[in-house]
């Protein structure tokens, strides 16, 4: 396996996850709100919530390998799960590493159900929040690929997916702060979001401003026989 | 052929020197009424010794003591026993009858048991607002800590006073730190309770019971009462009667026996057994049955904490438990559904019904809500409002009948609101 | 090998997902809570109640090995 089947490998591994933990925090937010319909009962939800986030972490898995053992990139398997361990991209890589650490946390804590205090799992449970958008924006600062159309448009469907899950749950409530708060709190993320991207992986040469090593920058331009 | 004798109604075992003006706090006005505290027994002595004597929890439930006592001295590691001091029954004063007349009573039962049962500690519980109450507790016990005479430390705590917060698992939840709710079971506290040990608790009738049998012996015990209901009990009766309070009887008492000690009025025709958490029974149907589980069973009831309120002839039975619905449906801890909506669906129904106001399909909903809220909960709380509601519904069925059609009550003459009779307590509600 | 199907009431919310997998069992009360049979489950729903406890969004739901 060579260093660039490797790299797709990497490439559409993470871009197939996130479709999938999208996908999983939109029926986890459905189902704790209790939705259903008589095609669509409530088994359903929770079915495919465990199974597409079980789906999306071994994808993860498979992303971290195909990363660590490309040798076109010196990441090494501490750096999946330590921040700042490796030169490529350190911000937007650490990013990953952070995501997935919660991912970690929330998929241990889940198999362990049964042993732990109800309060500590769902705590825990609740940092899916974090880790989804931690992941979003990890890649897109470290994705080769984040100015295609196409991969462009996976995220914003994905932002607007999560974005509309949770706005609808929030409407449920009759908490007139919970609401005001949650829509702010999600509006200033997306605007955070959309000027990240135009600013950063948008403009030419982000790969050197988010830190890939100058070594490498050459080249990526070469033809995919090299290596 | 002779009539077996009928037993003495009163007597005196835990009720010894009530009347008299000394400080029941005082060890020197214990032993003046009961000798000096016998030392503790080797520990199966005493679990054997209450087996035998036949004792039943006298909290409401009446579980066999001996039993109880035996499967917490079998848990791993060293136990706790906790004496139930709440009178959680609004109606029932004999907790605080007994802890403000008796304290060394239930003192001694509580430390001999301790012993008995391998436990390290004892707590008393006594309700947070009852403060004078839980003064002369503390002064019994320092008492004792200064004579040296128990062989466990004696603490005295002081929960909140609601009605389900004193249930034995949301007591043994308290004393672990967290909110006076029950707790699901399993575990039962026998099993893991205060700090996961083992746990014996208890009303304080009980444990005074377990201390005369420690001093007396089982056939001392089985000499007062009857076999299926050996010793004696107290009782609170109140409600129409001319001279309410707490007695001590015989096991077995007839119920109409019980209820003439408190002066009843002839008029009367019904009775609440066992408290808010019993039934409604006709006092010409029960009176001659003795107070017992084995001999009420058949007619739905049980003698519970040992509570008869009589219902005044001008009172509406109906309109009586719908209050007293409404205020099981407010107690509930709401941790579970069927009890937290069941009940407020049902006292809805039944104020309905007593106001005489109901709609058509009103007592097949109420009877289809009453099945399906027994039992469904993680305490004994919803099964005693559904207890309480259906024997309303079939002891008083000619009410019932009136008020369902909109007729005018058969009791309460129209136009007049009589006082409510059986007591809501106000405090339940101010509780951390 | 009998099973009977119990509830912590504390910790069910009623979400009902049980009741969804196995109609034939359990049906929800107007409040939308359980109401489980007293009864072992027969064996051919074993396998759909083992998977109504681990679907159970509470972890409510359990399979005893004895009546209580």
């Amino acid at each position: 396996m060579n260093s660039q089947t490797l790299w797709y490998l990497t490439r559409a591994t993470g871009i197939v996850a996130l479709v999938l933990l999208t996908a999983t925090i939109v029926l986890g937010v459905v189902g704790a709100a209790r939705a259903a319909s008589p095609r669509w009962p409530r088994v359903v939800t929770a079915g495919l919530h465990k199974n597409l986030a079980l789906t999306a972490t071994a994808l993860v898995a498979v992303h971290v390998i195909t990363t660590v053992l490309d040798p076109f990139v010196s990441i090494g398997v501490v750096a999946a799960f330590v921040p700042f361990a490796s030169d490529y991209r350190p911000i937007w890589l650490s990013l990953g590493a952070i995501a997935f650490d919660l991912l970690l946390a929330v998929l241990v804590t889940s198999l362990l159900r049964d042993r732990l205090n109800v309060r500590v799992w769902r705590a825990v449970h609740l940092l899916v929040y974090a880790c989804w958008p931690i992941a979003l924006w990890h890649g897109l600062g470290t994705g080769t690929d984040t100015k295609l159309g196409l991969v462009l448009g996976i995220n914003i469907v994905c932002v607007l997916a999560v974005a509309a899950a949770i706005w609808w749950r929030l409407s449920l409530s009759p908490s007139r702060l919970l609401k005001a708060t949650g829509a702010a709190t999600m509006a200033i993320a997306m605007a955070l979001t959309v000027v990240f991207v135009l600013a950063g992986p948008m403009r030419p040469g982000w790969p050197a401003r988010a830190g890939t090593p100058p070594a490498l920058l050459g080249l990526a331009l070469l033809p995919a026989s090299l290596g | 052929m002779t009539a077996p004798a009928a037993p003495a109604v009163t007597v005196s075992r835990l009720t010894v020197g009530w009347g008299d003006r000394d400080d029941p706090a005082l060890l020197a006005t214990h032993e003046a009424r009961y000798g000096p505290l016998p030392s503790p027994e080797p520990a199966a002595g005493l679990i054997e010794a209450v087996t035998q004597a036949g004792l039943t929890g006298r909290g409401g439930a009446g579980f066999p003591t001996g039993t109880k006592m035996a499967a917490v001295a079998h848990g791993k590691g060293p136990a706790v026993v906790v004496a139930n001091g709440m009178d959680s029954e609004p109606a029932s004063d004999k907790d605080e009858a007994l802890l403000s007349r008796a304290p060394h009573l239930v003192l001694d039962g509580a430390a001999l048991a301790a012993a008995s049962v391998g436990a390290s500690q004892v707590f008393i519980c006594v309700p947070r607002f009852k403060n004078s109450l839980i003064g002369l507790v503390q002064r019994a016990v320092a008492e004792r800590t200064r004579a040296g005479i128990d062989p466990v430390a004696i603490a005295v705590h002081d929960p909140p006073g609601g009605y389900v917060s004193s249930s034995e698992t949301a007591l043994v939840n308290w004393l672990n730190g967290n909110e006076a709710k029950p707790t699901a079971t399993p575990p039962r506290p026998f099993q893991r309770g205060v700090d996961r040990r083992p746990t014996l608790i208890s009303n304080v009738e009980t444990f005074a019971h377990i201390g005369l049998i420690a001093r007396f012996g089982p056939e001392w015990f089985r000499q007062g009462g009857r076999p299926e209901a050996p010793g004696s009990m107290l009782v609170t009766v109140s409600g129409a009667v001319a001279a309410p309070g707490v007695f001590e009887v015989a096991g077995g008492t007839p119920v109409g026996a019980a209820l003439d000690l408190a002066g009843p009025d002839e008029r009367s025709g019904f009775v609440l057994i066992g408290g808010y958490f019993g039934s409604w029974n006709k006092i010409a149907q029960v009176g001659h049955l003795p107070l017992a589980q084995s001999t009420l069973r058949p007619v739905g009831a049980s003698p519970g904490a040992g509570v008869l309120v009589v219902l005044p002839h001008d009172s509406c039975g109906l309109t009586e438990t719908a209050r007293l619905l409404a205020w099981f449906a407010e107690q509930s801890a709401g941790q579970c559904g069927p009890c937290r909506f069941g009940l407020p669906a049902i006292a809805d129904d039944f104020a309905r019904l007593a106001s005489g106001h109901p709609d058509g399909y009103l007592l097949d909903r109420l009877e289809r809500r009453l099945g399906q809220v027994n039992g469904r909960g993680a305490c004994a709380h919803p099964d005693g409002a559904v207890r309480l509601a259906s024997s309303a519904l079939s002891a008083f069925a000619p009410d019932v009948r009136a008020h369902a059609s909109s007729r005018p009550c058969l009791h309460a003459p129209p136009g007049s609101a009589p006082d409510p009779v059986l007591p809501i307590p106000a405090h339940a509600e101010a509780e951390a | 090998m009998n099973r009977w199907l119990a509830v912590n009431p504390i910790a069910c919310t009623g979400h009902g997902i049980c009741a969804e997998l196995l109609p034939e069992l359990i049906m929800v009360d107007e409040w939308g809570y359980p109401m489980l049979p007293a009864s072992a489950v027969p064996a051919e729903l074993l396998p759909l109640a083992r998977r109504a406890v681990r679907l159970c969004p509470t972890l409510a739901l359990r399979l005893d090995q004895e009546r209580r």
